[in-house]
């Protein structure tokens, strides 16, 4: 296998995808980290030049960044909480064997298909909305008032509506784990005294904890970028309540026109990801062994 | 303790009656062998017992007590499967000690037993690791560890032998008999070899289509089958049945001789031999008898006899006679 001519090929082989890669993602990094330490905006494209790091620093000065950083970290955590707990329950309850199993698991998986800023929509304007909404309408019929959910609890709503969007992804990979768990091994726990909660607890939470780890390495690269859901609701207010990240990049790029300032703020934001790439492959990693 | 007592158990899946009523009487500290070809209903027997399926109809009771609504903790008894079904993320000590952790045992005591189950079974060396990286037979030996430390009341066992290969299925074969005979414990063994049936029971249930065929000891199915389906599964090479009117010469439909009670020499068989094959200390010969159909016979390692030779045949042995309806005469 390992001859000098076949290493050679294999180099050879592979080096077409390695080059693209490295298009892909190398220029528009060094264009990125070029552009945060220039004077860039579009407001005034005539003024340019050299600012070393005043883009960085006016971004880890801005009262806005931390929170950002905050609610970046609390909408991963959020809806990775969510997606795994509810999910791992609701692929217990559509494994029993039911009647209509096959239409229910389409329907819990439907919410997948629906694209971000439509669920984000939807649930604003038919759910959550303060008069046409149907919480409102339960709220008012209830005698309370309704909530407002966008100004009291921005953040928490949109976690809400993230996590209702992945939760299918999640369960749909924990379904296909719990499946391939042998039953005798169940029946054996049985006959050895396990009640259903042991059971869960000692065999098919362990069982699960690969595909538990492959739903948190995944959503957490998606969850780190999500915007469509924050820009099509909240728009990150009131204030900056529910403002992460990318949205903060977004608005000194689009907003303000600040070129400079948003390719500082994506240099920040890889290395975020990558601090959090690094502690999550720290801390379970272990589990894609087999 | 370990009296197991089935009432009239029956078991049906849907419309199909895979067990259609079955009585059975399991003494403490009895060595029992479920035999019976593939899909005859023995598994699901043992299923039922151990709680594992419920029963359609009928009771079982276990030590006198009515244990047919019981669930499978609750029974007392312990199975090992086929798969083994070790916990693969628990090391062999975890899997060991996991039914006493449910039982909410005293660690100390449980360590003490975890100790004691791995020096019977020859297991103290690979306590700390976890069942894939033991061979089949040191897995075998975790899943009887498992069942052996809750001391229960009775061992079912459900084929544990078919995962391994022929000259490990021996030596376990051994133990498990070993096993029996230290603890006398009731053990429900099920099988569908018959080898290991003889070898093992104090007592054989032969299953056909989930109806008990007959119930007796190794040598009292061997010697006196009842019908024609328990002569045919019990002994190996399988006996000889032969019908028409070699059979009504006797004043039976069907009659039987064991391969090994037929010597070849003179005789009022004659025939010309198929295959034979010369293991040292036997040999097996198949016959083509005309008018009667292929014989198997069982003779000595010096039977110098070979394909295409002309022999004759004497049936000197016993000749088992069946009527019509495949049940013995006297």
């Amino acid at each position: 296998m390992a001859t000098q001519s076949s290493r050679l090929a294999a180099r050879l082989m592979v080096a077409p995808s390695v080059i693209v890669l490295l298009v892909w993602m190398a220029i528009p990094l060094a264009m990125a980290i070029y552009y945060s330490f220039r004077l860039y905006r579009l407001i005034s494209p005539e003024r340019t030049g050299w600012v070393g790091f005043r883009n960085y620093t006016w971004f880890i000065n801005s009262p806005e960044f931390w929170m950002a950083i905050s609610n970046t970290l609390l909408l991963v955590g959020g809806v990775l909480a969510i997606t795994i707990v509810f999910g791992t329950l609701i692929a217990l309850l559509i494994d029993q064997p039911i009647w209509g199993q096959g239409p229910l698991r389409i329907l819990v998986i439907s919410p997948f298909f629906v694209m971000p800023p439509v669920a984000a929509s939807i649930w604003e304007n038919l759910f959550m909305h303060p008069q046409n909404g149907m919480f409102a309408s339960f709220a008012q019929g209830l005698g309370m008032k309704p909530i407002l959910f966008m100004e009291s609890y921005p953040m928490a709503s949109v976690i809400f509506i993230v996590a209702w969007e992945w939760l299918p992804f999640a369960t749909l990979i924990l379904l296909t784990a719990l499946q391939s768990l042998s039953s005798e091994q169940l029946e054996a726990a049985e006959m050895d005294g396990a009640s259903a909660v042991s059971r869960f607890r000692y065999i098919i939470l362990p069982h699960m904890t690969r595909a538990i780890t492959v739903v948190i390495l995944i959503q957490t690269i998606f969850l780190l970028g999500i915007f469509g859901e924050i820009f099509t609701t909240t728009q990150g207010g009131p204030g900056s309540a529910s403002t992460t990240l990318p949205y903060m990049i977004f608005k000194q790029a689009i907003a303000a026109k600040d070129i400079g300032r948003a390719a500082a703020g994506g240099i920040i934001a890889v290395i975020l990801a990558n601090i959090v790439a690094y502690f999550l492959m720290r801390g379970i990693g272990r589990h894609l062994d087999a | 303790m370990g009296q197991i007592t089935l009432n009239q158990v029956r078991k049906s899946f849907g419309e199909v009656d895979v067990i259609p009523g079955v009585d059975l009487d399991i003494k403490d500290g009895e060595f029992v062998v479920f035999v019976g070809p593939s899909g005859c209903g023995k598994s699901t027997l043992l299923r039922l017992i151990a709680g594992l399926e419920d029963t359609t109809s009928g009771t079982i009771s276990i030590d006198g007590k009515d244990a047919t609504a019981l669930p499978p903790a609750k029974r007392g008894l312990a199975m090992v499967f086929q798969s083994y079904a070790l916990y693969p993320h628990m090391s062999v000590k975890k899997n060991i000690g996991f039914p006493l952790k449910m039982a909410g045992m005293d660690p100390a005591e449980a360590e003490k037993r975890i100790q004691r189950a791995a020096s019977v079974l020859n297991l103290t060396n690979y306590l700390d690791r976890k069942p894939g990286q033991l061979s089949g037979g040191q897995r075998q030996r975790v899943a009887i560890g498992r069942a052996i430390v809750r001391e229960p009341a009775a061992f079912l066992f459900d084929e544990p032998l078919s995962n391994l290969d022929a000259a490990l299925r021996v030596g376990m074969r051994q133990e498990i008999s070993e096993l029996h005979q230290s603890l006398k414990t009731t053990m429900i063994y099920v099988t569908h070899d018959q080898v290991e049936a003889m070898t093992m029971a104090d007592k054989i249930v032969v299953l056909n289509a989930g109806r008990i065929e007959q119930v007796g000891s190794p040598l009292d199915l061997y010697h006196n089958p009842k019908n024609v389906f328990v002569a045919g599964f019990i002994g190996s090479p399988k006996m000889n049945l032969i019908e028409g009117p070699e059979a009504a010469k006797h004043g039976a439909h069907t009659i039987g001789a064991r391969p090994e009670h037929i010597t070849v020499g003179d005789g009022p068989w004659e025939g010309v031999v198929g295959l034979s094959e010369h293991l040292g200390s036997d040999s097996f010969i198949k016959v083509d008898v005309p008018g009667i159909g292929i014989i198997n016979v069982r003779g000595s390692g010096e039977l110098g006899v070979h394909h295409g030779d002309r022999v004759k045949l004497n049936p000197a042995g016993k000749i088992h006679r069946f009527d019509a309806n495949g049940l013995a005469l006297a």
